[in-house]
């Protein structure tokens, strides 16, 4: 996207079911044990990166947490190399090295995918220091959960992005619960955003269920910070509608807390937003979640039939020269 | 060739690669105004400003990740932790991100980055700041680790370190920044290959493989030794990760004597992958079994007799080498 740009809302729909409908189909393959380890479903929380990604230029850089599927869709990595990765295949976005908490894809300046709670909070201020250091006008978006704002890495991260005035907005997910831990349970604070106020940095909240608040927002904060670097936060309250992995029942929250997000789906909202102005009809609303829903099964037929990753490549990863040590 | 010390070494290091590559920087605390906790980085500021020459809170954790997600990018970050038992730290930035970072993004992100900063138990200074941290990292697939003991290996080691494309730590040993010894004029470009070992004395006997500051120490056994007519081969491996396993067993197959002295602690130390290494590859070679002097295993303590009875010492050293040669 060009600067000035504005994504096109149906597209970033469409976008949103892709997400919806990849992370559907994971948690099916999951349990019919394709794929292994931890996984992360990120349904619910669609508008969060959305509205981010439609806030920014394609050179500008990302990084998250292990629930990172989303976040290298919407950066245009395919739902092939994405399935792919799940399937621990030499055709995912990492090789089949990394898996579903370890996402990469340089191509599209997404950084990762890191399982480590806040660990990825300094490397993402490391790479803001490198857009100043080279004096570029790129931003750096990253992304972490309510959970992160309790560990050391995120309080020296952000005290050293404020010190160093680095083009970086924080942008918390707030989805109520780190694992089956609350925020009540977890953060001494009222709201989270106040945790940015200690740093001096500028913080809002917004309603994460709403892609266009979300990009309006962003979009927002990232022209104040390209004319002169400075980080900012951001608290998105949203919510995730299954358990923290797959082998997480949620029982430590109700139905009907869950059935009042689900009325508040950030699809479900804008493609109403989009149907009011007339800007989307039924038909092609079906259209749309039908081409996604191909997409997502024609990834499944691509990882399946992918091969494993070599094994006598085991040792080329490990360092840069391929030397053995 | 001129004597300079081993600070001196370091801080041509540092200059000459600052120099040569703009995504080059130093970042640390105390490493820019107060020209560096054990003045290592002295004059550094001054030549090349604070854009490059970075001073950081007291936040090892936060400044070794902002460095790792720099170099994710291309830029070429040297970090110094004002000594390595601070790295403990930041230990899971080390250890989990740095070195993973190529594995799980399948080879598309190398972290082209050096830690670096003294190492190992120091003088008096008690428990908490006297970590010999060798072992520890050199057990992680994707570091690099180095251990120089003169001058002239701290300056190619560190130029070495900056341009490899790995993650490499530097471990500079704390109580040798005042030694002096011969170095190649500064327009001689002077780089050390990781992973090769120097043998700094010839001798017949026995072969003694040290590093760091058990280098020097071993060199003044081996003298005190000749004298009692044991002629001491002295090892110096220089790189712990990668281990030039060649250089040990050419000097193993010459004097089919070993001792091993290193200055971290007896378990699962360095010394005991070394001897695993050469009983398993050429056991035949050997006359007698391999003994290692290390620390006791133990917290350093504070009071100067007992870190002298903890670390690796002369007496020691001196009744292992006389063990192996059955002397
Ligand atoms: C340092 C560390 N401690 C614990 C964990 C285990 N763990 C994984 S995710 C998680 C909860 C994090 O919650 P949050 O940051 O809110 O992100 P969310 O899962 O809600 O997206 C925990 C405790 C971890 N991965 N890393
Ligand atoms: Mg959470």
């Amino acid at each position: 996207m060009q600067p000035g740009e504005q994504r096109d809302e149906v597209e970033m729909l469409s976008l949103m079911l892709l997400i919806r409908r990849f992370e559907e189909r994971a948690s099916q393959q999951y349990q019919a044990q394709k794929i292994g380890g931890f996984c992360h479903l990120y349904i619910g929380q669609e508008a969060v990166v959305t509205g981010a990604v439609a806030a920014v230029r394609d050179d500008d850089y990302i990084i998250t947490a292990y629930r990172d599927h989303a976040h290298a869709l919407a950066r245009g990595t395919s739902a092939n190399a994405c399935m792919a990765e799940l399937f621990g295949k030499a055709t995912g976005c990492s090789r089949g090295l990394g898996g579903s908490m370890h996402f990469f894809d340089k191509h599209h300046h997404m950084y990762g995918g890191h399982a480590i709670v806040a660990a990825h909070v300094p490397l993402g201020v490391g790479l803001a220091f490198a857009i100043k250091y080279r004096g570029e006008d790129r931003v750096t978006l990253c992304f972490f959960g309510d959970g992160a704002i309790n560990q050391g890495a995120f309080h020296e991260a952000l005290n050293l992005a404020a010190l160093y005035k680095l083009p970086i907005v924080f942008i918390c997910e707030n989805n109520l619960f780190a694992m089956g831990t609350s925020v009540k349970r977890s953060t001494s604070l009222k709201q989270i955003v106040d945790r940015a106020e200690g740093y001096d940095i500028p913080g809002e909240i917004v309603d994460g269920m709403n892609f266009r608040e979300v990009r309006d927002k962003i979009s927002e904060v990232v022209d104040s910070i390209r004319k002169e670097p400075h980080p900012a936060f951001l608290e998105a309250r949203t919510y995730r509608y299954r358990g923290h992995s797959m082998s997480d029942p949620a029982s430590y929250r109700t139905k009907d807390e869950l059935e009042k997000y689900r009325l508040d789906d950030p699809i479900t909202r804008l493609r109403a937003q989009l149907t009011r102005e007339g800007k989307l009809t039924n038909e092609q609303f079906d259209q749309l979640d039908k081409r996604a829903k191909e997409t997502v099964m024609a990834a499944v037929k691509f990882a399946e039939e992918s091969p494993d990753p070599p094994l006598e490549k085991l040792y080329d990863y490990t360092y840069a020269d391929g030397a053995k040590a | 060739m001129r004597e300079i010390t081993y600070r001196q070494a370091l801080n041509e290091a540092l200059a000459e690669e600052l120099e040569r590559d703009p995504n080059v920087f130093l970042m640390g605390e105390e490493v820019a105004e107060y020209q560096g906790a054990y003045k290592v980085s002295s004059g550094l500021l001054q030549r090349f400003g604070p854009k490059r020459i970075i001073d950081t809170p007291i936040s090892e954790n936060g400044f070794a990740g902002l460095g790792i997600g720099a170099a994710m990018v291309g830029l070429r970050p040297i970090i110094e932790f004002m000594t390595f038992s601070f790295s403990l730290v930041a230990f899971d930035q080390v250890v989990n991100n740095a070195p993973n970072m190529f594995t799980m993004s399948g080879g598309q992100f190398n972290i082209p980055i050096t830690f670096r900063g003294p190492n190992g138990p120091a003088h008096q200074l008690g428990a908490t700041h006297s970590h010999a941290m060798e072992n520890f990292y050199a057990s992680v697939p994707g570091l690099k680790v180095c251990t120089p003991a003169t001058p002239r290996d701290a300056k190619g080691l560190l130029k070495t370190a900056v341009r490899d494309n790995n993650p490499v730590l530097v471990l500079e040993a704390e109580l040798l920044y005042s030694s002096k010894g011969m170095v190649e004029p500064p327009d001689e470009e002077l780089l050390i290959p990781l992973g090769k070992a120097e043998v700094k004395r010839e001798g017949s006997d026995v072969s003694v493989i040290c590093y760091a500051q058990t280098v020097p120490l071993a060199l003044k056994v081996a003298e005190q030794l000749e004298e009692e007519d044991i002629s001491a081969e002295i090892v110096d491996l220089r790189s712990i990760k990668p281990l030039d396993e060649k250089a040990i067993y050419d000097s193993v197959a010459k004097t089919h004597r070993v001792v091993i002295v290193e200055q971290d602690h007896p378990f699962c130390g360095v010394g005991a992958e070394v001897c695993y290494r050469i009983q398993k590859n050429i056991f035949d070679e050997l006359d007698a079994p391999i003994i290692r002097v290390s620390q006791e295993d133990v917290p350093m303590p504070y009071n100067e007799c007992l870190e002298h009875a903890v670390l690796p010492n002369a007496e020691k050293l001196t009744a292992a080498v006389k063990q192996v040669c059955y002397a």
